[in-house]
């Protein structure tokens, strides 16, 4: 393949679409992120102004280093959405795309014995409409990064960051198989760990990062087993020769699993790859991270609830999904461990988070709780079999999520400019020049000042913004009405209405999962659009309850332009994104936008065997008349609640009153989070320093070394006594006696001669007689 | 090996350091540059040497691999041995005692060739970081150089003998190494520890082998004799070969031809050699990597040891005893280890999770890194104990891959510690904004110990599992009348457990000691590291993300390498 091929040949094309934005990250990291090195308590830095880092010197990004990487990073994401777009002109053009021709291609990666890892690209009509949504909404944040991130210290490494992340999103969408989209992943995960973290001087960011890191890693790692087993089944991890391929689905749904008796091979590996998503997309009861990762800079949220991470846990369980199907068929009823266990888990997480966010304050973490509730809307229908509707809520979701983060993000820029205005506008006695040059002084007095400190995410201390910035409220409206599914102008109530109406027609044919799911959704969706009447109420409606709210504004210039035109367009799909999908038999409407047939119900069908494709639903009027009435009813309830009567300053929220002893529980998340360290983090401390460091470490085994060292020392010890005793008795006796001896023959030495001549006398006797007789012996023997 | 004069590239490679420490006690202590630059010489020298070795071997891989093919398809007795012999380059054999049947025979296959490489990456490191020590520098490079020279030797060697020999050789410099520069508070302890630990492991592996040679001779001189003549006919042994030989070759000759699967070894009727010696050469050996329930030196070591013996150690002589478990253990009884490495991977198991949870709960900066390096050699051994294909490359991808990140861990340690004289993990903090590369390096190790994609973890890791999941039906072990059957699969699952703990205590420490608040009163005196040290790091840490993002460049040498070995095992794909 030449270069040419690679640019002309749509096949090779989806290659070069996570490109862009790796590059970027590369370039930016290596080459444009210039650096100069400020006092800690700078002015440039004074947004995380810390501290623990009093007197030091901190890099912070060079204006030219700044719009380098802002260049590289817009340029790389604009490149991949420019492929994308190609792409997926050349997609749509195609007859049928999916049933019989898909764009791909494939190169052998790792090979070890007989099998082969391969790296391949895909696009089938699946990986199209992640195409048109993802590069989209990507660009979207990263214009509005321009101007949230403009006072940051550290931009150009959120911009190369952020670059990391998109790209890891892209090679997840265009990957041809689940090891490479397992890479993307996890780069994601540690993308989402870094940006989480961002602001790392927090003690609350990295800790948040850190438990993101670790709650979606334990998913993870099942999800990697559920992968090492499915490979083991097939012996390949390419979608398309698992999921095309009838024999080998119903091979994996007759062979009985290794583990769990009963279950069988694609149950096993499907609830292991469901449990990757259920941490990826945030669902009970591994949701606890998502909320805390709110301590990201905004654009980071963003793309985390909407564009990539936690859409990317439900796109690979709806790329993966007649592996979940098979043995069974949920449009007869007939569920699968796995889909059972979505429904169950998607349709309570569904309902939990609802209620949750109906009780916070902070203007971030309703959102947070609406998207973990979005997401079990998917993960519900997905269980019962609507794989279209979840794919259809998917992307509407991500355009109007997008939305509403990135308009709440203006929302908390508004209340620090507002807040600033307040400090400048108390005034210490000096003006800004002055209140600069002396900031270090200035900082402790500050927060002595403004003790407790003023949280510009409570939505208590806003209200009244509509005023001030005009366009956010329009945007944040549209977005909150398209996550509230208002009837027939809305994306979300497209999406969300045809989720009900699969359900409905299991619950008509008496299945009880489907009802289930109906039920619990229908609540859940009447509790979204009751707190997101709450929100707005709370946040743009009535008067300003606090000085930093009535001067709360986005300022004027780049920062402002860049912070409202995504808005703008992403309102656009908000609304318009959901009439892709219309049912044609759907009154007035249908034959408005779907004159013949469904367009986006007949595109995506086709990812899947005909076998498994849905069939397009009759119209029935109750389901549609259940969206309006949760919708209206929440919507309406909620203006009762908070636009009606707006909240004034210093009064409690009206839910305080109604919900009761309900309502710290719901304030505090169920204590979730409080029961996780009771029962794991505590107990696996505990476990660790007590049994296994100090107790099997520190007393069994080294105690056993100990042991065995103090049995040498005393054998040693034994044997030095021994020796003292015994050997040395010995040799030490030997020199001893003969020196005795010597001293005994010493009397001989008299000096006397007489003496001498008597002792040679009797020696010389005493020889001779030894002589005669030892050569008598001797004669004797020899002759005996 | 042509009759022409080779360059005998293998003996330079483990004699330059020996004669650079030679040089160097001949030359006046006080002239400690002179010194420093006759150590980075002769390392940069090894290095050098062990690339060429390396990406030598793995031109010649593609076309290794076909002449496999070839030999598995004729079959014949003695196909693993002539595989194994096939695949040796660089040879090198001297005789040296005959009538013993020693000889000094060196040569590289697709399992030793990364580890080559990664000694000589580690001994440029262990070097550039001992750059200022001033207390004694000429007996510290000498020594050092002596302990590179034995880590050569035993990798290099194909005869057990010359094997032993550099174990010993690598021992004794590595005493007096941490005896002498260790970390006052527990150096003697540890080194004695250590070395205890050690030697006695060698000694036992070192009973087992001489009974394996004895038996061989035994065998080839007795019933076996046709087998010995056949194996020469068929050109596996040498037309001048002798029953009693310590050659790796003529071992494995005498195991295809059944002389360690006799029944009735010692009077035990079920009982043969494989069966009896293989735990005790197989854990003999693996103490070195540190296997439960002797793993205790390792840590306490690590800790105690200056920073180069810390990498050197925990980077490549661990390494060193799974290359030779694997060698002398899984290679020479293989019906010994289908035997026994279906309880052996219990303690690899205990060895992964316990590791992790103990690592988990350090203060000291150095003893996380020591335990996680427990942890992961526990994976190294668990990759050998699934016995086929996938799972064992993954094993020898996790023996470069945790070499390098582990020495760049112990690296990163010392760094922090020159500079903050505190290992004490909750005092530190901050440290990024004045060692930021330090800071990068070690997210990268961490990143990699924990398996993420892109990175060398990833592919040593995921491997291992693979082949632990598909060897799980194969596998049954049976003590009495107990049955255990398919229990792989719930290992990994477990195991699997430790990665998780892994992430958590990598970011713990990566966030107490290079994030959050820095204290400048305290270290005022920090500053950032010397480009000596930015060296070090690039050196390893480059590595972690080639091979993570193109396993191409390894994986299939360590197959190749592997091929004789499954094909003695019963050829497990």
């Amino acid at each position: 393949m030449n270069v040419n091929d690679l640019v002309s040949n749509v096949n090779f094309l989806p290659w070069l679409i996570p490109v862009g934005p790796l590059l970027a990250f590369f370039v930016i990291t290596l080459v444009t992120n210039r650096a100069k090195m400020v006092a800690a308590t700078s002015s440039e830095y004074a947004d995380h102004n810390h501290p623990g880092y009093m007197g030091l010197r901190v890099p912070v990004s060079s204006v030219s280093g700044r719009i380098l990487s802002i260049t590289v990073g817009l340029s790389g994401i604009i490149a991949a959405w420019l492929i994308s777009l190609t792409v997926v002109g050349q997609a749509l053009a195609v007859e049928h795309l999916g049933e019989s021709d898909v764009f791909g291609s494939t190169i052998p990666w790792m090979v070890t014995g007989i099998s082969t890892f391969n790296m391949g690209v895909l696009v089938d009509p699946l990986t199209t409409i992640m195409l048109i949504m993802v590069p989209l909404a990507c660009t979207m944040i990263f214009i509005y990064a321009i101007g949230y991130m403009a006072a940051d210290a550290r931009q150009a490494r959120f911009f190369a960051l952020i670059s990391l992340f998109a790209g890891a999103m892209l090679t997840l969408v265009v990957a041809d198989n689940l090891l490479l989209l397992f890479v993307g992943w996890e780069v994601m995960g540690l993308c989402s760990y870094l940006l989480i973290g961002f602001w790392f001087e927090k003690e609350s960011a990295y800790k948040a990062a850190i438990k993101a890191f670790t709650t979606t890693r334990v998913a993870d790692v099942i999800m990697m087993l559920g992968i090492v087993y499915l490979y083991m089944m097939t012996g390949t991890l390419s979608f398309r020769d698992i999921l095309h391929n009838e024999v080998m689905l119903s091979v994996l749904a007759n062979t009985p699993a290794v583990l769990f008796g009963g279950l069988s091979a694609a149950s096993l590996i499907g609830i292991f790859l469901i449990i990757g998503t259920i941490g990826k997309s945030a669902q009970f009861p591994l949701h606890v991270w998502l909320p805390d990762a709110m301590e990201g800079p905004t654009p980071v949220s963003a793309m985390i609830h909407a564009a990539a991470m936690v859409s990317a846990g439900v796109y690979a369980i709806i790329r993966m999904y007649p592996l979940f199907e098979a043995g069974g068929n949920p449009h007869h009823g007939l569920l699968t461990p796995p889909l059972m266990l979505m429904a169950v888990v998607g349709s309570f997480t569904a309902l939990f988070a609802a209620t949750i966010a109906v009780a916070q304050n902070d203007v971030k973490k309703v959102l947070a709780y609406s998207t973990i509730s979005q997401l079990g809307f998917m993960m519900a229908a997905l269980g019962i079999g609507a794989y279209i509707a979840a794919a259809f809520h998917l992307i509407t979701h991500a355009f109007f999520k997008a939305l509403l983060f990135m308009a709440s993000g203006s929302v908390i820029h508004g209340m620090e400019h507002g807040d600033h205005h307040v400090q400048h506008a108390h005034g210490h006695g000096h003006d800004d020049a002055a209140h600069d040059a002396h900031a270090p002084d200035d900082h402790g007095h500050d927060d002595a000042h403004h003790a407790p400190h003023f949280d510009p995410q409570d939505m208590l201390n806003m209200g009244g913004l509509r005023k001030t910035m005009p366009v956010t409220f329009i945007t944040f409206l549209i977005g909150g009405l398209s996550l509230a599914g208002f009837p027939l102008i809305t994306a979300g109530f497209w999406s969300k209405d045809e989720i009900l109406a699969d359900a409905w027609k299991g619950l008509t044919e008496g299945f009880g999962p489907h009802a289930l799911v109906f039920v619990l959704l229908a609540v859940s969706a009447f509790l979204t659009a009751f707190y997101t009447m709450r929100q707005l109420g709370l946040t743009f409606w009535g008067e300003a309850r606090t000085e930093q709210a009535k001067h709360a504004n986005l300022g004027q210039g780049i920062v402002s332009f860049t912070m409202t035109l995504p808005l703008v367009i992403l309102a656009f799909f908000a609304i318009f994104a959901g009439f892709v999908g219309v049912p044609p038999s759907f009154p007035i409407f249908g034959s408005i936008f779907s004159p013949s047939e469904n367009p986006f119900f007949e595109f995506v069908k086709n990812t899947l065997l005909s076998e498994q494709q849905p069939g397009e639903l009759t119209f029935a009027w109750f389901p549609v008349l259940t969206s309006f009435t949760v919708a209206l009813g929440g919507l309406g309830l909620g203006y009762l609640m908070y636009w009606r009567k707006p909240l004034q300053a210093g009064e409690t929220d009206p839910m305080v009153k109604i919900l009761g002893g309900l309502y710290p529980i719901l304030k505090n998340k169920y204590y979730v989070d409080e029961v996780y360290v009771r029962v794991f983090v505590k107990p696996s401390q505990v476990f660790a320093s007590v049994v296994v460091v100090r107790f099997m470490d520190g007393r069994i085994i080294d105690g056993i070394l100990h042991g065995i060292a103090r049995v040498f020392i005393w054998i040693g010890d034994f044997l030095k006594l021994l020796n003292m005793w015994l050997i040395d008795g010995v040799g030490d006796g030997i020199p001893e006696y003969v020196a005795a001896f010597g001293a005994y023959f010493r009397r001989f030495q008299t000096g006397r001669v007489q003496q001498y001549l008597l002792w040679v006398a009797i020696a010389a006797i005493l020889i001779a007689l030894v002589f005669a007789a030892s050569s008598g012996w001797l004669v004797q023997a020899s002759g005996g | 090996m042509g009759e022409a004069f080779q360059f005998p590239i293998l003996s330079v490679i483990i004699f330059t350091p020996i004669v650079a420490a030679v040089i160097m006690l001949l030359i006046d202590g006080e002239k400690r540059d002179l010194i420093r630059g006759i150590a980075i010489t002769a390392a940069a020298i090894m290095l050098v040497l062990s690339g060429a070795v390396y990406f030598g071997y793995n031109n010649q891989v593609t076309g290794l691999k076909a002449d496999l093919d070839q030999i598995e398809q004729d079959g014949g007795q003695f196909k693993a041995t002539a595989m194994f012999q096939r695949s040796l380059a660089f040879e090198e054999k001297v005789s040296w005692v005959d009538s013993l049947g020693i000889g000094y025979h060196l040569g590289v296959d697709g399992l030793n060739a990364p580890m080559i490489l990664l000694t000589g990456m580690v001994t440029v490191a262990g070097v550039l970081i001992s750059w200022r020590i001033d207390d004694r520098t000429r007996e510290f490079m000498a020594f050092f150089m002596l302990l590179v020279a034995g880590v050569y030797g035993v990798f290099l060697a194909i005869d057990m003998f010359v094997v032993f020999f550099f174990y010993e050789l690598a021992i004794f410099p590595m005493y007096l190494l941490i005896a002498t520069w260790g970390w006052v508070k527990l150096r003697e302890y540890a080194a004695m520890k250590l070395t205890l630990y050690i030697l006695i492991g060698s000694v036992i592996a070192m009973v087992g082998v001489i009974a394996m040679v004895l038996t061989a001779n035994h065998f080839f001189t007795n019933e076996g004799a046709t087998a010995f003549q056949a194996a020469k006919d068929a050109g596996v042994l040498a037309a001048n070969a002798k029953p009693m030989s310590f050659s790796m070759v003529n071992l494995m000759a005498a195991g295809e031809a059944g002389a360690f699967n006799i029944p009735g070894y010692a009077g035990v009727d079920v009982l043969t050699f494989a069966k009896l010696w293989f735990p005790f050469i197989f854990i003999g050996f693996a103490v070195l990597a540190g296997v439960f329930p002797f793993h205790n030196w390792s840590p306490d070591g690590h800790v105690a040891a200056p920073t180069a013996v810390s990498m050197i150690h925990a980077g490549v002589l661990m390494k060193l005893g799974a290359y030779a478990a694997l060698r002398a253990g899984v290679q020479l009884l293989p019906e010994g280890a289908q035997a026994h490495l279906p309880w052996i991977v219990f303690l690899t198991l205990i060895n992964v999770v316990y590791g992790a949870f103990i690592a988990f709960r350090q203060r000291d900066f150095k003893y996380v890194i020591g335990f996680s390096s427990v942890s992961h050699m526990g994976l190294v051994s668990m990759g050998w104990a699934s016995m086929n294909v996938i799972g064992m490359t993954g094993a020898g991808l996790q023996m470069f891959s945790h070499g390098a990140m582990t020495a760049l861990f112990f690296g990163c340690v010392g760094m922090v510690y020159d500079r903050a004289h505190t290992r004490d993990i909750p005092s530190l903090g901050g440290f990024v904004k004045k060692m930021p590369w330090v800071a990068v390096a070690f997210v990268i190790g961490g990143l990699t110990s924990m398996g993420m994609p892109g990175l060398s973890g990833f592919i040593a890791e995921f491997p291992i599992f693979q082949g632990m999941w598909n060897a799980s039906p194969n596998i049954t072990l049976q003590i009495g009348s107990f049955v255990l059957s398919n229990y792989y699969s719930i290992i990994v699952i477990l195991s699997a457990l430790a990665i998780v703990i892994t992430a958590a205590y990598v970011l713990r420490v990566t966030g107490q000691v290079f994030f959050g608040e820095f204290d400048e009163k305290k270290y005022s005196d920090v500053g950032d590291i010397a480009v000596t040290d930015r060296i070090i790091l690039f050196l390893l840490g480059t590595p972690l993300v080639i091979l993570g993002i193109y396993p191409p460049i390894m994986a299939p040498m360590i197959e190749a390498g592997l091929r004789p070995v499954l094909t003695i095992l019963g050829g497990g794909a």
